[in-house]
């Protein structure tokens, strides 16, 4: 490894530290990791029972309810570990002193993604142990597939969440709502509970554009089917690549933008 | 004076939109030595340390570290740097040693933990040192920050009122500290500063900035001279109230 690519692993890997110092100082944060996405098991858990005796959609695929809950908190998980921690550094104004020092504004994102990949494990783990011992729904029955789906949705919240902490650096902490009202804008396209051919034929055009219409078309294809497509994990895969690439790249802009109109050293609450 | 010098800025321009915030801003600062800022409020300070550390891209102009050029070669020259402001805080969850800890990472120091001891016993902060940030006194802030600032045992290290909130003992240690560090190791120190007795003592050389402008400079004692009063904070008061031409 170059000396270059060594130093912006520990840069990488202070930043890192930082935010699991800033995790092990607040139990509150912990238990917040976990807490919303079981939440939203105990919801989805019980309406699943309730449907599975009175529904024969449901009765054919019990825990569909439960994966589909699952599987939207990574992303939604995925997008606030990259904005809500971001915004750490404004409320704590520190963005002056991060980037006065040699880290780079991706070495961040890399840290960022990081974290969030830690955040999103112990709270959608949490979640799926819970789904298994109340539910006895084990979504790691899925196979090797899961971990395609958990990737894919991952990487769009990542996605998301660059834009979200691009907008919050570019407008300052007023666009911070945004981290919360991007993902569910996207929610009622992603056809997480129901098949995108239910939308209008507009929206079905735009839902085509987002990777977690196609992995949730293939979570369904499998729990109803009993078959892998892997076609639609490879489309969400490439569209994952484009808005990840436009998600960095609108991320470093809006950086360089607060470098030119000097808002790196004032921002904060 | 052998080598590059610690710093060196010409023709510094910054502007937003129509308002100018610095022009025409051109001065050498050799290793050593160590240089004042002075200005009132809006005067530029704060904008012209910020160019020089690289967090605001100025409008025109170069800036050149040790021989880098900050701007193009930014990532080079930032090793080299550090600074400590009042305007920006360090996250206050983590403790003192955290947030060093954390510091030391980015900026690549070897055996943190000995440098933070270091700078622990140095600054009187080895009491803190398990106390979150947000939870110290606006003194103990500031030399918390100031830590963080020599973390990396800064070639240029760049000072925006460095003793703000202290009392004046703790205040008239670190000054002595600073000018120990700074004859120590060589490094160029440019020092924004209210405190007309703070930049008496510390600086070799003070720029006097109005609207963005260097209004006059030279050394502390020859701008008194020059003006004809009893201390820079006559010079200045002039300055700033428009009463005196250079």
């Amino acid at each position: 490894m170059s000396g270059g690519a060594a130093r912006s692993l520990r840069r990488i890997g202070a930043m890192i530290e930082r935010y699991l110092y800033l995790l092990k100082g607040s139990w509150p944060r912990i238990v917040e990791l976990a807490y919303w996405p079981t939440m939203q098991i105990v919801l989805w858990g019980f309406l699943s029972e309730y449907l599975v005796h009175h529904s024969s959609y449901l009765a054919q695929a019990s825990g569909m309810l439960l994966a589909a809950a699952l599987l939207w908190d990574v992303m939604f998980r995925g997008q606030l570990g990259v904005s809500v921690v971001f915004f750490e550094e404004f409320y704590s104004r520190n963005l002056g002193h991060l980037f006065a020092s040699p880290l780079r504004a991706y070495e961040l994102a890399g840290a960022l993604f990081v974290i969030s990949l830690l955040r999103t494990l112990v709270g959608s783990g949490m979640a799926a142990l819970f789904a298994f011992w109340f539910y006895h729904f084990p979504i790691w029955q899925m196979g090797f597939v899961l971990a395609a789906f958990f990737m894919n949705l991952i990487v769009m919240g990542w996605a998301i969440g660059l834009v979200v902490a691009g907008l919050v650096l570019r407008y300052g902490l007023g666009a911070e709502n945004l981290a919360w009202a991007a993902i569910f804008a996207i929610a009622p396209l992603s056809g997480i509970y129901y098949p995108i051919s239910v939308l209008p034929q507009a929206l079905q055009v735009v839902a085509h554009a987002l990777p977690a219409a196609y992995v949730f078309a293939a979570m369904r294809a499998l729990l109803f089917h009993h078959v892998v497509l892997y076609r639609p994990l490879w489309e969400a895969a490439g569209l994952n690549v484009v808005y990840l690439g436009l998600g960095l790249a609108i991320f470093l802009h809006t950086f360089r933008d607060a470098r030119v109109h000097g808002r790196l050293l004032n921002m904060g609450e | 004076m052998s080598g590059p010098a610690a710093i060196s800025v010409t023709d510094l321009y910054k502007r937003y939109g129509t308002v100018t915030a610095v022009a025409s801003l051109s001065f050498d600062l050799a290793s050593g030595r160590v240089l004042g800022l002075l200005g009132g409020n809006g005067a530029g300070k704060t904008t012209t340390l910020a160019m020089l550390m690289g967090l605001l891209l100025p409008s025109g102009g170069s800036i050149r570290v040790l021989g880098e050029d900050l701007l193009r070669h930014r990532y080079r020259v930032l090793p080299w740097i550090n600074f400590s402001s009042p305007y920006v805080d360090l996250p206050h969850r983590l403790t003192v040693y955290q947030n060093l800890r954390v510091y030391a990472g980015l900026y690549g120091v070897r055996d943190a933990p000995a440098r933070i001891r270091e700078l622990a016993r140095d600054l009187d902060l080895e009491e803190l040192l398990d106390r979150p940030y947000g939870r110290l006194s606006a003194g103990q802030r500031t030399r918390a920050s100031l830590a963080k600032a020599l973390i990396n045992r800064p070639r240029l290290l760049l000072l925006d009122e460095p003793t703000a909130s202290l009392d004046p003992d703790t205040a008239d240690r670190l000054r002595t500290y600073l000018r120990d560090y700074q004859r120590a190791s060589g490094a160029g120190v440019v020092l924004a500063s209210h405190n007309m007795l703070e930049v008496e003592r510390l600086c070799d050389e003070v720029i006097m900035l109005r609207h963005g402008r260097i209004f006059d400079r030279g050394a502390p004692a020859d701008l008194v001279g020059r003006y004809a009063r009893e201390s820079l904070e006559e010079v200045f008061l002039d300055m700033a109230r428009g009463r005196s031409q250079p």
